[in-house]
């Protein structure tokens, strides 16, 4: 007799595509907004960047009922940092605690694939790039989602800095200025859309800089 | 021993996301972890790694030597058929005088050597002297055998330099440990250990033995797809580790193996000449 196996997984795909390019004294952190199961879109305004500290963004796709409840944890824990110590998480400081949360739910995961993007103790952009259970890795650039493996390789060719394994260490930022990182995000959305079918509808982008952040939308194809 | 099981409960955690006191606490027992409410947990997990599809293929290799141990690995790590990092810290520093080698699930080994630094440290401020490599290795060994079954994916070896000289064991997700001179752990192992096998000797100087890792490391990623990226290699000796190269293997290659200068005008010159 063969085995029973379950009709309903906890798990579905919502696809999206981020996107996170570290520069010298900014982080550009970009998402398209459309929420798909299967293949049907459920909404494209829906925003996959939520700002967690000043100086640290957390961009995530995949499940977003799971990302949502990550999200919420995340903030929480943030609230009671500040409590604690009187000032707002680092961005690397962030960065441990989500590759942290991530692995406590090790054998029942987050279905979240998140790119963390902000601004170091120096101000310097940094990028922070995971996997579903929480092994994570300071990058000069990152993409997750459904679109990432059309875009990683272009940001490959573009912004290909030196391993920041060789040695002597050098730096992983990208020498790029901001109005070109913003212009490379977009050109690289434009590109996910045409071929993967669950990037599309709008691209939100979020500039961090030491003086604050900004936001900017641009529309993209909503075939 | 009673056998540490705290992982397989279902009940909240203790420590809790968000308790102010004792955060320590959490760390010093076994943090446990939320678990599916399914009755194929077995079956619930095969998905669930398939899903997840953790990093795996890649090639370390450390071994001991006269002037103490050298640990190497490349930096490649691959969801299936895809490239997801060319640039991953396989050596991980758990302190000083101590360094782990990642293979398998790279969150796993991740969380687990930061845990296992954190063990060392708690045993220092407890017993007022370092821990011993045998001592670390053991931790981290027990630890993984308590979560026997459950799908952990840690291929690791454990390198440093205590009281008794220098120590290297190999740790595995299945809880086991072996003690050794030599070591290799990944898809690419059976290349590095043809080269890290036929070129040891235990008399070799620093210089050599952190050439012969290079190439053992270059090989491999050579011929296994699973493994490139940057090939670094560390020493640990009495003082601690120290980084001695990281160079990356595409490179090496025409280090190794350099391109003759272009052979079509010689062959011409030389029918000129005739």
């Amino acid at each position: 007799m063969t085995k029973q196996h379950a009709n309903w997984s906890p798990y579905d795909n919502n696809g999206g595509t981020c996107v996170a390019i570290a520069g010298s004294d900014y982080c550009v952190i970009a998402a398209d907004t459309r929420m798909s199961t299967g293949y049907s879109i459920l909404t494209r305004d829906y925003s996959k960047i939520h700002k967690l500290a000043d100086k640290a963004v957390l961009s995530s796709s995949g499940f977003q009922a799971d990302v949502k409840a990550l999200q919420k944890v995340l903030t929480s824990r943030h609230l009671v940092y500040q409590h604690q110590h009187n000032k707002q998480m680092s961005c690397p400081a962030m960065a441990q605690l989500l590759s942290n949360t991530l692995y406590f739910k090790r054998f029942f995961p987050y279905y979240a694939f998140n790119v963390l993007g902000g601004l170091d103790e120096n101000g310097k952009g940094c990028v922070f790039t995971y996997d579903a259970v929480g092994s994570y890795e300071k990058v000069g650039y990152s993409a997750q989602g459904s679109g990432s493996t059309l875009i990683m390789p272009f940001l490959d060719n573009q912004l290909k800095s030196p391993s920041p394994l060789l040695l002597p260490a050098q730096d992983a930022i990208t020498p790029l200025s901001e109005p070109e990182a913003v212009d490379l995000v977009k050109t690289v959305f434009a590109s996910a859309t045409e071929r993967d079918i669950y990037t599309g509808d709008k691209l939100e982008i979020m500039i961090l800089k030491a003086d604050g952040i900004k936001t900017e939308v641009m529309d993209l194809r909503k075939d | 021993m009673k056998l540490d099981t705290s992982g397989f409960e279902t009940s909240m955690p203790t420590i809790g996301f968000g308790s102010s006191n004792d955060m320590l606490d959490g760390f010093s027992t076994v943090p446990s972890f939320d678990l599916p409410r399914t009755t194929d947990f077995d079956g619930f997990q095969k998905e669930a790694v398939q899903m997840v599809k953790p990093a795996k293929g890649t090639t370390t290799l450390a071994f001991i030597f006269k002037e103490g141990v050298m640990v190497a690995a490349d930096s490649r790590a691959s969801m299936g058929g895809y490239i997801s990092s060319q640039s991953v810290k396989k050596i991980i520093e758990i302190n000083p005088y101590m360094l782990g080698t990642m293979a398998g699930g790279a969150a796993d080994c991740q969380f687990w050597h930061r845990n296992l630094g954190i063990k060392c440290r708690l045993h220092e401020l407890a017993n007022k002297r370092r821990i011993s490599v045998s001592g670390a290795s053991k931790l981290l060994a027990n630890m993984l055998y308590s979560y026997r079954g459950m799908g952990l994916s840690v291929g690791t070896m454990i390198a440093g330099w205590d009281e008794t000289g220098p120590g290297l064991y190999y740790v595995d997700n299945e809880g086991g440990r072996l003690k050794g001179d030599r070591f290799s752990v990944g898809s690419g192992s059976p290349y590095a250990y043809g080269v890290l096998d036929s070129g040891y000797k235990f008399d070799m100087s620093v210089e050599e033995a952190s050439e012969l890792a290079r190439r053992s490391i270059y090989h491999a990623t050579f011929r296994d797809g699973a493994s490139g990226g940057v090939a670094s290699v560390y020493h640990v000796g009495p003082n601690g580790w120290t980084k001695l190269s990281g160079d990356d293997v595409g490179e090496l290659h025409y280090h190794y193996y350099p391109v003759p200068p272009a052979i079509a005008e010689q062959v011409m010159e030389e029918a000129a000449a005739e």
